[in-house]
């Protein structure tokens, strides 16, 4: 007789917790020929809010952790990662039915990514900051700083894209809301639960499951989300009705992309650059 | 402290040559608009200067056009090292022609003759020189080994400091090869319209640089022209936001430099003397007409009594008047308008129970003229804690930890600037960390260098201008 396997109740991923969404609704998530993967929590904007919160209280603390400590707490979360890669090449070759190789490509891409970016924590200050030879007596510093709560619409590339976005936007020191591929979720799910045994922090990502359509404006025109990825915006006018409604606290917007992006080349810096913020210290030099 | 007498040492208007109406340079000569026209005064008079033209959507189109051709003809295929010697004629002649921009600039925006030819013009000069020498090393900029320009940039700035936000704008965008359409603010127009002649004097080729007058409507058309691919824009949060949502959609790259309420603040360990210097410049240079403006006065209670009353005393020394005396410490303000929006946000400062007090100096009986103000008792909540007044007008709050003034000084939508006074090192790197302002000047406030990126957190904009991170925002391959 073979066993009854024990299903898992797929929920979200605020301030570390695993609450159902708050207005008890679900929606199935389908595998390749649309068959049944699960019930997933389908977010609401009072989740979406919540999520906000927790990642606004988050912040102070995690951007000022050291940068090693940023950077080891994202490489560990790789180690996690690396840990449930036979999981997650069965959910990309059920979800998007991949074969055993592509899937296999997507995910050690995912894992190997996020090794990149966590080494960028103790770094990417060195590359986007500047000492400024200012033509007078003075001591003057320009350095890079999170620029706070990012509110993200994630790829609809379910672990690699995912992660491609979370990553840059946390080594900096931002917290995160993310709202997963609507199309698949489950990855995103086993996601939050390697990042809540991974030593990050609760509320530093925040992950919803649910359409992007219903809660991104209300991330977009929210006043305590300081910028707006749309990686994931695949309608343009969902993407320019997001950036108007971002305009209301001049959030940063990092634009929809205008073609298809392969998330398997090399990142650029652009994805770091766009969420942090210049900060110029001058100082008079005197005795 | 006692006040000298001066006499009166007016600079010579003789240098400058206005003439009584101006057109719009398009395509390197000046071209007649389409629409009508409308006069620029000297505020501290009211004297008409000259009638500029309002240019029409069509015009703004024809500019367009213009900087279009010279970005795909000329421009774009210039080596680098070719634009580098333009912008270092440009720089060149701008000193050259130094004193005779300083006159006008005082005259069309009512700024002492000391700032505008001690502080606005040769920054000009060094901008453009700074610059000249990005032209050709782009490749070293951090953004790859061959970055690209972005094409045609449309520019709108400020009436704060015509000339000066003129050469932030147009050096960078020409040294990382873009072509230009710049909108001056329609209170402050001549200096850019003399800087078309510097553009013929240094024979940039025609349509690299137009320049377009006229007011919000004329700046709309130019920031929501289709074939624009840059928009850099200095002014209100308000316009700002506009411009934000107007460029939705579009793949238009954006810098904003907007507003600012500034905190300036003042621990009790902090030299005084040098403190109140840096207090009055930071809120009385440019008459307060200044997006950093340090407007928010955080004082240690220990030494806020103090404090005040040397602030007083060396506010009692400063002379209001004529722009263009060299003695003369505090302008005029911009524009009736501007003098409105200050005097109605004082009346909501007294009428909300702060306590209102003056320099004691002589109005002039014409122009636009508003005394060195301080406000004391202010909280948190009264209006002119948290809403720029853009005039020579100054909150002060006090606190008792750096805890307190960090949380007071952050307690603001916006984010330009602040400032730290204390001798004790450790102090000044912690509050700069915490501080959320993209400059924080720490004993020291308003200082301005080309190789310095500016520009703020929060809706005080987003972008730099000035350094590297200034050159990658005319870039392809930066965010910023």
């Amino acid at each position: 007789m073979t066993r009854l396997d024990v299903r898992k109740t797929h929920k979200l991923y605020i301030g570390g917790a695993f609450p159902r969404s708050e207005s008890g609704r679900t929606f199935e998530a389908v595998d390749a020929k649309g068959g049944f993967l699960g019930n997933m929590a389908l977010a609401s904007r009072k989740d979406a809010r919540d999520a906000v919160l927790a990642a606004r209280k988050a912040f102070g603390g995690w951007s000022t952790r050291t940068p090693y400590n940023r950077g080891q707490v994202v490489y560990r979360l790789a180690e996690v990662m690396e840990g449930r890669r036979d999981q997650f090449i069965e959910q990309l070759r059920a979800a998007e039915g991949l074969n055993d190789k592509k899937a296999t490509t997507y995910v050690d891409a995912a894992i190997d990514r996020v090794v990149w970016y966590a080494g960028w924590a103790d770094k990417y200050v060195q590359v986007l900051g500047n000492g400024n030879p200012v033509s007078g007596p003075f001591f003057n510093l320009s350095t890079p700083e999170p620029t706070g709560v990012v509110a993200t619409v994630a790829p609809s590339g379910p672990l690699l894209g995912l992660v491609s976005v979370i990553a840059p936007a946390i080594v900096t020191g931002n917290t995160v809301v993310v709202i997963a591929s609507e199309k698949y979720p489950v990855p995103a799910v086993t996601l939050s639960e390697c990042m809540a045994t991974s030593d990050l922090p609760g509320g530093v990502v925040n992950i919803l499951t649910g359409k992007p359509a219903e809660i991104a404006p209300w991330l977009a025109s929210h006043m305590d989300v300081n910028a707006l990825d749309l990686a994931g915006v695949d309608d343009p006018e969902l993407a320019a009705s997001l950036e108007v409604a971002a305009a209301d606290n001049l959030k940063r917007v990092l634009r929809a992309p205008s073609a298809p992006v392969d998330w398997l080349a090399e990142p650029t810096l652009a994805r770091l650059e766009g969420l942090v913020e210049t900060k110029t210290v001058w100082h008079p030099i005197g005795v | 402290m006692t006040k000298f007498e001066y006499a009166p040492a007016p600079e010579s208007r003789s240098i400058v040559d206005i003439k009584s109406s101006y057109g719009l340079y398009i395509g390197g000569e000046f071209v007649d608009g389409k629409g009508g026209s409308f006069k620029s005064i000297s505020p501290s008079t009211e004297e008409v200067l000259a009638e500029v033209t309002e240019a029409t959507a069509d015009d703004v189109d024809l500019a367009v056009k213009a900087a279009r051709q010279a970005y795909d003809k000329v421009w774009s295929k210039l080596p680098g090292s070719e634009r580098a010697k333009y912008l270092y004629r440009i720089a060149r002649i701008m000193a050259e022609r130094s004193r005779e921009f300083a006159v006008l600039e005082s005259l069309d925006n009512g700024k002492p003759i000391k700032e505008s030819r001690d502080v606005d013009l040769p920054l000009v000069s060094q901008w453009f020189f700074y610059y000249a020498g990005w032209a050709d090393k782009l490749g070293h900029a951090g953004l790859g080994p061959d970055p690209k320009a972005l094409g045609v940039a449309g520019q709108v700035i400020p009436w704060n400091f015509p000339i000066m936000m003129l050469a932030w704008k147009i050096a960078p965008a020409l040294a990382a090869g873009n072509t230009v359409v710049l909108k001056p603010a329609e209170t402050t127009p001549l200096t850019a319209l003399l800087f078309a002649e510097v553009c013929q004097q240094a024979e940039l080729p025609p349509g690299v640089v137009n320049i377009i007058t006229g007011a919000g409507a004329t700046g709309q058309a130019l920031v929501e022209h289709p074939d624009v691919d840059k928009v850099a824009f200095t002014g209100s949060t308000a316009v700002g936001k506009a411009i934000a949502r107007s460029v939705a959609g579009t793949s238009k790259k954006v810098t904003l430099e907007l507003g600012g309420k500034a905190a300036n603040i003042v621990f009790d360990d902090a030299p005084l003397d040098q403190a109140v210097e840096g207090i009055v410049g930071g809120i009385f240079f440019n008459q307060g007409h200044v997006c950093c403006a340090g407007s928010r006065l955080l004082v240690q209670e220990s030494v806020y009594d103090e404090v005040i009353d040397k602030l007083k005393q060396r506010m009692s020394t400063l002379r209001l008047g004529d722009p263009l005396d060299k003695n003369t410490d505090i302008g005029a303000i911009n524009s009736a308008e501007q003098l409105a929006r200050i005097k109605e946000l004082s009346d909501v400062g007294d009428a909300e129970g702060a306590e209102r007090w003056s320099a004691p100096c002589e109005i002039p009986d014409s122009g636009f003229w508003f005394a060195p103000t301080i406000f004391t008792g202010v909280t948190q909540a009264h209006r002119i804690a948290r809403e720029e007044i853009f005039g020579p007008v100054l909150s002060i709050l006090t606190f008792r930890t750096p805890a307190e003034a960090v949380e007071k000084a952050n307690n603001t939508p916006y984010g330009l600037s602040a400032g730290v006074w204390t001798e004790k090192g450790s102090r000044i790197l912690s509050m700069a960390n915490q501080l959320r302002a993209g400059v924080v000047w720490a004993n020291t406030f308003n200082k301005f260098d080309p190789a310095s990126p500016f520009g703020g957190y929060k809706e005080s904009g987003y972008g730099r201008e000035g350094g590297r991170h200034g050159l990658a925002a005319y870039l392809q391959g930066a965010s910023a």
